[in-house]
């Protein structure tokens, strides 16, 4: 039996697998590409980039935790400028499937983000899909991350959607940091996301206590790693439980968080999601977005399954 | 001088060959043909701890001793610091191990016969030796200073047989009572070095370098960031260094280094364990808030 592993992400985006890098935690692509060909991952999702280049936080930026890392980054990267100049006309070189991860301090910033990557040569070419990254701070809202809030998620979603040709989609890409995210799923969506992609990075705190001081530079960090597996497989469940219901638009969701092997990602899509991406786990393996994909395909050829999309949210029926 | 940016990292189970005690550090040689066949000095290997299902997650990285491409065996030096690099110590000779390398861009070697002073502070001086033979191979004169706090923390004060070595220690217990630059002006006059290379703490490197800069002598570092995969992907491990184009950026230790030519690296930005971005960094704050600034003024216009 072969095992058919096509992701199906809407809008006639069909991925040859569903084993996705995750935003900030392959860089660009040449990194990895020294250890594998990136044009047969899933897709590969790039670095958040924002308008003009960012030096991005002091260090320390990173502090391992249980099963787990806090990061700090602040979002380093070339800009949206040189990105498309460089990093873009080498994905495409190589030829990847990109879906391009897009930040800003405003929701204009945002929108300006987007028209510079669809004016690109190689838009069309490379880029399957839009991740708008809405977990990083509004500045004009006293730094209040976008996704913590519907109205300002919406506004970016609205701002960036008419920029964006309809068959290159738009997902969303939420915090758990919320009280209801439900909430800010529906807010998006009808905003005019084409997907979501869940979850980024929960907030955390690591204390030095030889040196008695916060041990990031920036005092609070990401905390993503298996620990978070459980809350990513939570959100993507009470999400695509109030799809079901009707209670929100009904859309794909890209799941992300803790994913280490085949079978974490069997387990976030039996919750909803249509996708898998890697995170972490790449900087202890970082042959794991390919190694993933691979037990997932022997995971489901041992179980006799045929084909991965027919598990997409399966655990709700049962 | 070349850079090995762009090539083939290997990803290998390595079987422990042998696993020794050496003063405070633990020694340790794996088998892993594909790296020792590439590696070059200054390079470095980076391992993951605990096994498949470990909670600990972030890659170790350590400077290469040594490797011989013929047995097909590569040596680092590991210092207790932590439970990740306390479980590499306890390795015995048959178990596995996970491994990345060669990772980094190698000392710079010159390609013609050039008086060289070389430093290595605690473990840093594990490349030393190497690095001193790949010199020695091209004709050039190496004078060798290791230094460390105490003589437990020396690494390798018998392995320098066929390069003049001079030792300190902060205490006195070996060698001069003093830091490893205290030697270094005499050296590098008395050899006529034009070139040094060092290895160590972050406070040795930068005292390393403002010694070699007066005197024309140009000096290259070796840094040790504490990196999650060393690889270049996660961004943890950078530093602010100044490019070809005079213009400074945060630039990854992993990939980009971990050697560095001294001249080039921000000092000044790197003190008691944190590094911070100076306002003429490439995309800093407050070089970006400038920007909006000028641009608000200019819209209000
Ligand atoms: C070092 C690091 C950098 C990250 N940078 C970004 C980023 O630029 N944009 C983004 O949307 N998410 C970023 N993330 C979040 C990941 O994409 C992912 O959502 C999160 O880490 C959870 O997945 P994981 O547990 O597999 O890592 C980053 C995570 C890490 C660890």
């Amino acid at each position: 039996m072969t095992v058919d592993l096509t992701a199906d992400l809407g809008h006639g985006v069909l991925l040859p697998n569903p084993v996705l890098t995750a935003s900030g935690c392959a860089a660009n692509g040449k990194e990895l590409h020294r250890l594998d060909d990136i044009a047969k991952i899933g897709a590969f999702v790039t670095k958040s980039v924002k308008r003009d280049p960012q030096s991005g936080r002091g260090t320390p930026r990173m502090a391992e935790t249980p099963s787990g890392m806090l990061n700090s980054i602040g979002l380093q990267g070339p800009g949206i400028h040189a990105f498309v100049e460089h990093d873009l006309p080498w994905l495409r070189s190589v030829g990847a499937r990109a879906i391009v991860s897009i930040a800003g301090e405003s929701s204009a910033e945002f929108a300006e983000v987007a028209r510079a990557l669809v004016a690109a040569p190689d838009f069309d070419a490379t880029v399957a899909a839009i991740e708008v990254n809405i977990s990083c701070p509004n500045v004009a809202n006293r730094g209040l991350v976008y996704a913590c809030d519907p109205a300002s998620s919406a506004e970016v979603l609205r701002l960036v959607v008419p920029e964006v040709p309809r068959s290159t989609p738009l997902f969303a890409k939420l915090t758990p940091d919320v009280t209801d995210i439900t909430v800010i799923a529906e807010a998006a969506l009808s905003a005019g996301a084409q997907g979501l992609t869940m979850i980024n990075t929960l907030l955390g705190i690591r204390i030095d206590t030889e040196r008695m001081r916060p041990h990031l530079f920036g005092l609070t960090g990401g905390l993503s790693g298996p620990a978070i597996r459980p809350v990513a497989v939570r959100a993507i469940w009470q999400v695509y439980a109030a799809m079901r219901a009707g209670r929100i638009p009904t859309a794909p969701i890209i799941g992300v968080g803790g994913v280490r092997t085949g079978e974490d990602a069997l387990e976030l899509t039996l919750a909803g999601a249509s996708a898998v991406q890697v995170g972490t786990a790449i900087f202890n393996d970082p042959l794991s977005p390919w190694r993933v994909a691979r037990e997932l395909g022997d995971l489901l050829h041992a179980r006799g399954i045929p084909r991965y999309d027919d598990l997409v949210g399966v655990a709700h029926d049962h | 001088m070349t850079t090995t940016a762009g090539d083939r990292v290997h990803s290998v189970r390595a079987e422990v060959i042998a696993a020794a005690a050496a003063g405070d550090y633990r020694h340790l040689v794996f088998l892993a043909p594909e790296i020792a066949a590439a590696a070059r000095p200054g390079q470095f290997v980076a391992l993951a701890v605990g096994g498949d299902t470990s909670g600990l997650l972030l890659r170790r990285s350590f400077s290469i001793h040594r490797v011989d491409p013929g047995t097909g065996t590569v040596e680092i030096v590991v210092a207790d610091a932590g439970p990740g690099t306390r479980w590499i110590t306890r390795l015995v000779a048959g178990e596995a191990v996970e491994v990345l390398g060669p990772l980094g861009v190698p000392f710079p070697v010159p390609d013609e016969p050039t008086p060289c002073v070389l430093l290595g502070g605690g473990y840093g001086s594990a490349p030393m030796f190497w690095l001193a033979k790949v010199l020695q191979d091209k004709g050039c004169h190496v004078d060798l200073v290791l230094g460390a706090a105490t003589q437990d923390r020396l690494f390798g004060a018998d392995l320098a047989d066929r390069v003049p070595l001079t030792v300190t220690t902060d205490d006195g217990s070996a060698g001069i009572t003093g830091r490893v630059t205290d030697p270094l002006s005499d050296l590098l006059r008395t050899s006529g070095a034009t070139l040094a290379y060092a290895c160590g703490p972050m406070p040795m490197l930068r005292a390393v370098t403002q010694v070699c800069r007066p005197l024309g002598v140009s000096a290259y570092v070796a840094v040790e960031e504490s990196m999650a995969c060393g690889i270049g992907v996660c961004m943890t491990c950078v530093l602010p260094v100044v490019g070809a184009d005079g213009v400074t950026r945060m630039s990854r230790s992993c990939v980009e280094g971990p050697t560095f030519d001294g001249a080039r690296v921000r000092w000044e930005a790197i003190a008691d364990g944190r590094v911070a971005v100076p306002g003429d960094c490439l995309g800093s704050p407050a070089s970006l808030a400038a920007l909006n600034h000028a641009a608000a003024q200019g819209s209000s216009r």
